[in-house]
């Protein structure tokens, strides 16, 4: 642990020097600030957090997560996140990884939804939803994304979500697409998966929840797609909103078959 | 709360527009069971209960009817381009927003325009109202070659002026190209229907002022561009 937050510090040194070297020397150096991003990553500490909680006895019922169903049966948690979001007959909705677990929250701990919907990044039940969703999907690191389609609910959400992938908006006229839409394309440095086919295993949806160098943090996808949108000039999308369900039910299907590499670290 | 967020997707709306859907399916429907025009209706609903107002963006605003908006997006959705003579239709709605300047003066000073090619801040949920915005130029396109940290979603400017044979920009000769490129940025979309790019001076992202800096660092003999 201390070794790593010297490290992380020394990362933090470095990028700040970068635009102080010589032309050839700053990609150089971008190259091994990305290099070194791959030994270590403090995700653990999230994935230790979220096992902790889902066996905890917790919230107004006192009880544990231990009987939560993500889609394949109260409990079992190897290989769910590799087939979320999908539809459940017990709520009657499409739900990710994140709602689901508000949903288990609710029903089984009794912890109010509002808290996490409501919620501040990083703090409160948000952030123990964060560290669920960090642990649950490193249970099912390696295996191949295989959101189901049987279910008309899951084949409308796709279709609702691939039109706000191309949904235009806010002062700056920008989609998802307008970054994620063709291949080989970057923002400044920072490459862009292109999300509207498959962008291979571990890119793009199989590589979040994430933790980020730059902000010392845990994302999720919902916090992924929050920030997505702040960026993209549009209002905020709610937690767990319908739109950030079908996105992700259109990105997650569009990665059939890629191998999930989540928890991963970025920048 | 939940309740209220969570309407779309609920057994009792999609089931039952499905059943209905399938009664009385004939063309155009899917997989899905229900029509493209029904998909639309649908996203529209999804966006209105998914969406709330934050710091200094309001969903009114950014999620309103542009006809521009709603017409490349309905391009991209269907995965083709818009045809000619709707192309021809927005460009010439875009046109007519592009304000010129007053004094005829199109070039101000590159050194702030690369300042401002440089800057990404401006209109997020966490910038503040009033602020000075940035043009995001840097973000996607290629200027100074001083700079490395650019994007690559729209083409490399870097010569600019000098690959349009720019000498003297306030010369007769230099006029066509200067006008185009102050109307570029004000508003993209008046020469390209569907441009990635933002209408800088139509949204009120960039000042006038700020615009004819811009035009100068990509015109301006002397700005690093054109070195």
């Amino acid at each position: 642990m201390h070794a790593r937050s010297l490290c992380l510090a020394a990362l933090g040194a470095l990028a700040l020097a970068t635009p102080a070297l010589a032309q050839k020397t700053s990609v150089q150096a971008i190259e091994e600030y990305r290099e070194m991003l791959q030994d270590g990553n403090p995700a653990d500490l999230f994935e230790m957090k979220g096992q902790d909680l889902w066996s905890k006895k917790r919230g107004p019922k006192n009880a544990s997560l231990e009987q939560c169903d993500l889609g394949k049966g109260p409990g079992v948690v190897k290989g769910a996140f590799v087939e979320l979001p999908r539809w459940f007959a017990d709520t009657g909705k499409v739900q990710d990884l994140e709602s689901r677990l508000v949903t288990c929250m609710s029903t089984l701990q009794g912890i109010d939804p509002n808290e996490v919907i409501k919620g501040a990044w990083g703090k409160g039940e948000r952030a123990n939803t964060t560290a669920l969703a960090t642990w649950i999907a490193s249970e099912s690191k390696g295996l191949r994304m295989n959101l189901p389609q049987s279910q008309p609910q899951e084949r409308v959400a796709y279709e609702v979500g691939k039109r706000l992938f191309f949904l235009r908006g806010g002062s700056h006229d920008f989609a998802c697409a307008s970054c994620h839409g063709e291949d080989g394309k970057r923002i400044r440095l920072q490459d862009l998966p292109k999300l509207t086919g498959n962008p291979g295993d571990g890119v793009g949806f199989s590589a979040w929840p994430a933790y980020r160098v730059s902000s010392g943090e845990m994302w999720s996808m919902q916090h992924r797609l929050n920030d997505c949108y702040r960026q993209q000039r549009f209002p905020e999308p709610i937690f767990g909103s319908d739109a950030t369900i079908a996105l992700g039910v259109y990105m997650g299907v569009n990665a059939k078959g890629d191998k999930s590499a989540a928890p991963t670290i970025k920048r | 709360m939940m309740k209220k967020h969570r309407i779309a997707f609920t057994a009792a709306t999609l089931l039952g527009a499905t059943s209905l859907l399938v009664a009385c399916a004939s063309g155009g429907v899917d997989q899905t069971g229900m029509s493209s025009a029904q998909l639309d209706a649908l996203t529209r609903d999804v966006v209105k209960n998914s969406f709330q107002d934050k710091g200094i963006v309001k969903v009114s605003q950014a999620l309103g009817e542009d006809p521009t908006d709603q017409a490349c997006s309905a391009a991209d959705v269907a995965g083709h381009p818009l045809s000619p003579e709707r192309a021809k239709e927005i460009e010439a709605l875009n046109l007519k927003t592009i304000q010129w300047p007053a004094d005829g003066k199109y070039l101000g000073d590159w050194k702030e325009g690369e300042k401002i090619a440089q800057s990404g801040r401006g209109r997020t949920w966490t910038d503040k109202a009033g602020a000075a915005n940035g043009g995001n130029c840097y973000n996607c396109h290629q200027i100074d070659k001083k700079e490395i940290s650019f994007g690559t979603i729209g083409p490399s400017l870097y010569n600019y002026g000098k690959q349009r044979g720019v000498t003297d920009p306030a010369s007769p000769q230099a006029q066509e190209v200067v006008k185009y490129t102050w109307g570029k940025i004000w508003n993209s979309k008046a020469y390209n229907a569907c441009s990635n790019m933002p209408r800088a001076g139509t949204e009120g992202i960039l000042t006038e002022a700020q615009v004819r800096d811009i035009v100068a660092l990509l015109l301006d003999p002397k700005s690093p561009v054109n070195q």
